[in-house]
């Protein structure tokens, strides 16, 4: 099975030098593109090869770089490397094991739409991506892969990589754009979107560091190889990732489409001892809750979406039976709240509300209706009621919570009202894996 | 157009614009926060959804924000659609989560426009049974409170500070509910136009301190129809008064003038008439007489040689009545000698150069300025405002290219970034407005004149040249003819700031030179017919807009009156042509020197002064008459744009004051 973005990254996860880099084809994608093909060339290319976007939202890339204006003047890539999502460590791996890989992705892309320079724009936290990017980059400058006449085509490009002051919300991608500019980053009104007016107003295009790391594989080997890599509609692999009460944590790189179940129970090696799958977060913290009658559903963009998920990250969290839910989500929602830039009412005022009313409820002051105010706090934080997609994600884990796991919310409210007016206290029944767990 | 179908009603409707703009203008009831109609569209508090519909066959239709959806031909809408109100009223109770309960107690209450639009979407019953987040709040200076447990982040009072009116020392802290509008640390807040934010503010974080100390609820208050006595802008006000006591200042919306802002001086500098030192009784020598005795004495003074000396900060009528009562030949405008030059050589221009007066509004839409010899800040504020305005056409061009609209202005200002359209400043000292010029240019008058009748040189050969000019200041001429012979709206702006009748005139070479370079567009059915003021000058030429800042909200209309100054007076007065003088709230010695001032009043016998406050010329008088100020009566004043305006009393003048106007004309 070819696994083309983790293939160089070693054993040790000790980053790969440019030497090693360009042993493995390292930079042909590249070579190819500026000596071979026309900026336009390499866009269909990428459109080809239906690579789709692997940042959560999995909007076609080749499209993306096509809706950027052909003619000349300024215009930027921008990685987003703002990993911060709570579960999601995929790109970390390939920043920290095989930069260069990045960089020549980075670099076709800006000679498809046109660009001069690029950003990096790096999560603070991943001080050692920071380190390993800078070295990578200024190999790349001092082999001549950056800077004026890449491979000795009229091609400059120059990358310039910016470590974020740490905030979730700069990995919306126009919140991004406003923080690199030294904005508060707060989300902007689209459209008009990045590619016509981006970056300093001029036209960018913002992509996600595993996306642009399939882009070197693609120029070099071509989309049909790419398309033929997937098990499904949706074309290349994608890097999965497992975290929860499994027995083998871990992030692989597996064929787009590849059965959930084969994820947990062969790479993950299946639940621990002792713990039942009870369901999984497919994507990652900002989708909605699967069970265990979903693990045969292919992981790609278009099945987990009928299944009423999304693929997001691909990073899986799984929840065991010994795991409250309700403590699951309001960890999830006090991130959120936490992370909500304060622009809109239905993310800045409605997340601390659902964090108040999941407090409540753990606290024994729950109330029946409280229920039904989730339901609809997670519908007015949906989809096109907010101004960014942060809160739409944070709804997710909760609104799916309430219909799979409803009974663990209730187990929590006071069975009368009049014994919590008494101050008596509501013995909470336990979880199965609680009552395994207490030995009853 | 479009046809656009609300709630199944089917409107024509302008195409291009906002749905929450075009549902307002058509007197549809939806509620909003951030839009505010001079800020645009923003899409941050969520509270003007509707649903839409895709075309005639979708029934299911999709929530959207009306502010930030364009106006289309074939739109259909549902403002009425049930998910749409739900969405609202949960909108405002989110927003009412941490909102303090203190209407009772909240300056805001009866005019807020939180409390209407909570009415307006029926949220009645509290579900959140939470802490509320609570704020300190900051000392930002006299006029201004700060509350901010009642903020509900709507963004309007940055966006507003910032964004439209420049100022730097407010802005948006913290993330999350947490969100803080404020400044750095506690202190006097340092933009002229500050005091908008207590109208901005949809409800009661900013209010107004000055109402504070003499508060009454909005319903309590009498209101009239005003005009700001403070600068020669005239900006449209509403005074509002109780129990004989001015209470407060707000703006009131006139489309062409001052739109929905005021300056802080214009708002807050109503003190005086509520002032010990107002003039409360008629007195005579010193002691108090009676109203009939008072008018009595007037009519025996005026039937002698007696002089009357108008005001520009006096109206129209009060002007006419006192030159009725003394006769047309004795009735001086009253303005200084270099004021009176001045203001003629204005209007010599005006009456006789291809030039138009635009309107506030006008300069806003300008795409290249040059101003010369002002400070607008200082002199006509609003105007400044206004300019400030204007700088940003280029960025909306731009932003028109990408095809962003207008109102859409978060977008338009990431696209454009800091894109300006040319303002060009020259003037002696620094200005508020030199941060947003292309370029600033210091010197005295002289060599701010000798800039204009360069940049006037460049634009046409015609005008006469500057031959010494500096390199840099030659280029500099240069950088400006050609920005402004490219504009489409060019404007200049000039006035008396600099009591240099040269930079008028140069003021006016550079609009005659603009005029000239565009023969060819034909003459609007109102430009001028006058003899042309120079060869060359054509009938076709299409008037330049240019404007004039004089000093008083007057000045314009009582030069059109009579253009003789004090000088003028202490002459007639010196070779006897007159022994009794009646003054009009004009204080002398601030239109000559106190010596000058002091050897004319030694001359006159008998001295009449009507006015509303003490000052030196009134504590001279033999006959003082106490009138009201611009709270206390009515008139009209000709603002600098040459627009007659009129102002309405708000209250009777207190004591035996009467209107300026009555005691002449008694």
């Amino acid at each position: 099975m070819d696994k083309p973005l983790t293939r160089n990254i070693k054993p040790d996860l000790a980053p790969v030098t440019l030497a090693e880099y360009r042993r493995s084809g390292g930079y042909e994608g590249l070579k190819k593109a500026v000596t071979a093909m026309a900026p336009a060339e390499a866009v269909a290319t990428v459109k080809e090869a239906n690579l789709r976007g692997r940042g959560g939202a999995g909007f076609p890339t080749g499209v993306k770089w096509s809706l950027v204006p052909q003619a000349a003047g300024q215009k930027y890539v921008v990685v987003n490397a703002d990993e911060m999502e709570p579960g999601t460590f995929k790109d970390r791996l390939l920043m920290e094991g095989d930069p260069h890989q990045l960089i020549e992705g980075i670099a076709i892309a800006a000679y498809a739409i046109g660009a001069d320079t690029a950003y990096i724009f790096l999560r603070g936290e991943y001080t050692l991506a920071a380190r390993r990017l800078e070295q990578a980059l200024q190999e790349a400058r001092d082999a001549s892969l950056l800077g004026r006449n890449i491979l000795g085509a009229e091609f400059h490009l120059d990358i310039h990589l910016h470590t974020s002051a740490g905030r979730y919300i700069c990995g919306e991608e126009t919140a991004l754009l406003n923080s690199l500019e030294g904005k508060r980053a707060n989300p902007r009104t689209k459209p008009p979107y990045p590619q016509t007016s981006g970056l300093w107003g001029r036209p960018t295009v913002v992509n996600n560091v595993e996306t642009v790391c399939n882009v070197p594989h693609i120029l070099r080997e071509g989309a049909d190889w790419y398309r033929g890599l997937s098990r499904s509609q949706d074309a290349g692999t994608k890097l999965f990732g497992v975290s929860g009460r499994v027995k083998k944590p871990g992030l692989w790189e597996l064929p787009m489409g590849t059965p959930i179940r084969e994820l947990i129970e062969d790479c993950a090696g299946g639940m621990q001892e002792g713990y039942t799958l009870r369901g999984f977060l497919p994507g990652g913290a900002s989708t909605d809750f699967l069970l265990p009658e979903h693990l045969d559903l292919a992981m790609d963009f278009d099945s987990l979406q009928r299944a009423g998920s999304r693929l997001g990250t691909g990073t899986m969290i799984v929840l065991d039976d010994a795991t409250c839910p309700v403590r699951i989500v309001l960890n999830l929602e006090r991130f959120f709240t936490q992370e909500s830039c304060g622009w809109c009412t239905p993310c800045r005022d409605g997340l601390p509300w659902v964090v108040e009313i999941l407090e409540g409820i753990l606290a024994g002051r729950g109330r029946p209706e409280d229920l039904d105010r989730l339901e609809k706090l997670a519908w007015l934080m949906g989809p096109g009621h907010t101004f960014c997609a942060l809160a739409p994600g944070a709804a997710e884990p909760l609104q799916s919570a309430l219909k799979y796991f409803r009974e663990d919310f209730e187990r929590y409210l006071p069975v009368s009202p009049a014994l919590s007016l008494r101050g008596e206290e509501h013995r909470v029944p336990l979880l199965e894996g609680e009552r395994r767990a207490a030995g009853g | 157009m479009a046809k656009i179908t609300l709630d199944g009603q089917v409107y024509d409707v302008d195409a291009g614009e906002n749905l929450l703009k075009t549902c307002l203008s058509l007197g549809l009831d939806l509620p909003y926060f951030c839009w505010h109609p001079a800020l645009g569209s923003v899409g941050a508090c969520r509270q003007c959804a509707v649903v839409q519909y895709k075309d005639a066959s979708d029934s299911k239709g999709r929530l959207v924000m009306a502010c930030m959806t364009p106006v289309t031909d074939g739109l259909r809408a549902e403002l009425e659609a049930p998910e749409a109100r739900e969405f609202r009223a949960s909108v405002i109770e989110f927003l009412m989560t941490s909102h303090p309960h203190d209407c009772p107690v909240c300056e805001e209450g009866g005019e807020c426009h939180l409390q209407d639009m909570t009415v307006m979407t029926g949220h009645t019953v509290r579900h959140y049974r939470g802490r509320k987040r609570t704020h300190r709040n900051q000392y930002l200076g006299p006029f201004l409170n700060h509350e901010m447990n009642r903020c509900i982040a709507c963004y309007r009072c940055v966006r507003y500070y910032r964004d439209y009116a420049g100022g730097q020392d407010l802005d948006v802290f913290a993330i999350r509910n947490d969100v803080y509008f404020g400044r750095f640390e506690d202190g006097v807040l340092e933009n002229e136009f500050s005091g908008n934010l207590a109208e901005v503010c949809p409800t009661g974080v900013f209010t107004d301190k000055t109402f504070s100390a003499h508060y009454v609820r909005k319903w309590d208050l009498r209101y009239a129809p005003s005009v700001c006595a403070h600068c020669a802008v005239g900006c449209n006000t509403s005074p509002g008064e109780r129990l004989g006591v001015l209470r407060r200042i707000i703006n009131r919306y006139h489309g062409e003038v001052n739109g929905y802002f005021l300056c802080d001086r214009g708002r807050f500098g109503y003190g005086f008439v509520n002032g010990e030192e107002r003039i409360r009784q008629p007195s005579l020598r010193g002691e108090p007489v009676s109203i009939e005795a008072a008018v009595a004495h007037l009519a025996g003074l005026a039937s002698g040689r007696t002089i009357g000396i108008g005001s520009p900060r006096a109206s129209l009528e009060a002007n006419f009545a006192l030159r009725a009562l003394v006769g047309a030949e004795n009735f001086y405008a009253g303005l200084s000698r270099a004021e009176a030059e001045l203001v003629a050589a204005i209007l010599d221009v005006l009456r006789r150069w291809p030039i138009r007066l635009p309107t506030v509004r006008e300069v806003e839409r300008a795409d290249a300025v040059l101003v010369l010899g002002e400070d607008a800040t200082s002199t006509a504020p609003r105007l400044a405002l206004a300019l400030r305005q204007a700088v940003r056409n280029q960025a909306l061009e731009l932003a028109q290219e990408l095809k962003i609209p207008g109102w859409l202005d978060a977008a338009v200002r990431e696209a454009a970034q800091g894109a300006k359209s040319p303002l060009f400043l020259a003037s002696p000292a620094a200005t508020r407005l030199d941060e947003v010029a292309e370029a600033v240019y210091r010197g005295a008058p002289e060599d701010i004149a000798r800039l204009g009748f360069a940049v006037a040189h460049c634009l046409s050969p015609e005008a006469p040249g500057v031959p010494d000019l500096a390199g840099e200041d030659a280029r500099l001429a240069e950088t400006i003819a050609a920005a402004l012979a490219s504009a489409r709206r060019p404007l200049i702006v000039s006035g008396t700031g600099c009591q240099s009748l040269e930079i008028i005139q140069a003021a006016a070479n550079v609009a005659l030179a603009l005029a000239k370079r565009n023969p060819e567009r034909s003459a609007p059915a109102d430009a001028p017919d006058q003899s042309p003021p120079s060869a060359g000058l054509t009938e076709t030429m299409k008037p330049v807009d240019l404007c004039y800042l004089v000093p008083e909200c007057n000045t314009l209309g009582l030069a059109l009156m009579d253009g003789r100054s004090v000088g003028d007076v202490f002459a007639a007065v010196q070779e006897g042509a007159a022994d009794t003088v009646v003054v009009l709230e004009n204080d002398l010695y601030r239109r000559a020197d106190a010596v000058a001032v002091d050897h004319f009043l030694g001359q006159v016998k008998h001295l009449a002064v009507i006015e509303h406050t003490f000052n030196a010329t009134a504590e001279q008088a033999e006959l003082l008459l106490p009138s009201g100020t611009f709270a206390e009566t009515e008139g009209t004043l000709v603002s600098l744009e040459g627009r007659a305006q009129r102002f309405y009393s708000v209250m009777p003048p207190a004591g035996e004051a009467r209107d300026n106007w009555r005691w002449p004309a008694a």
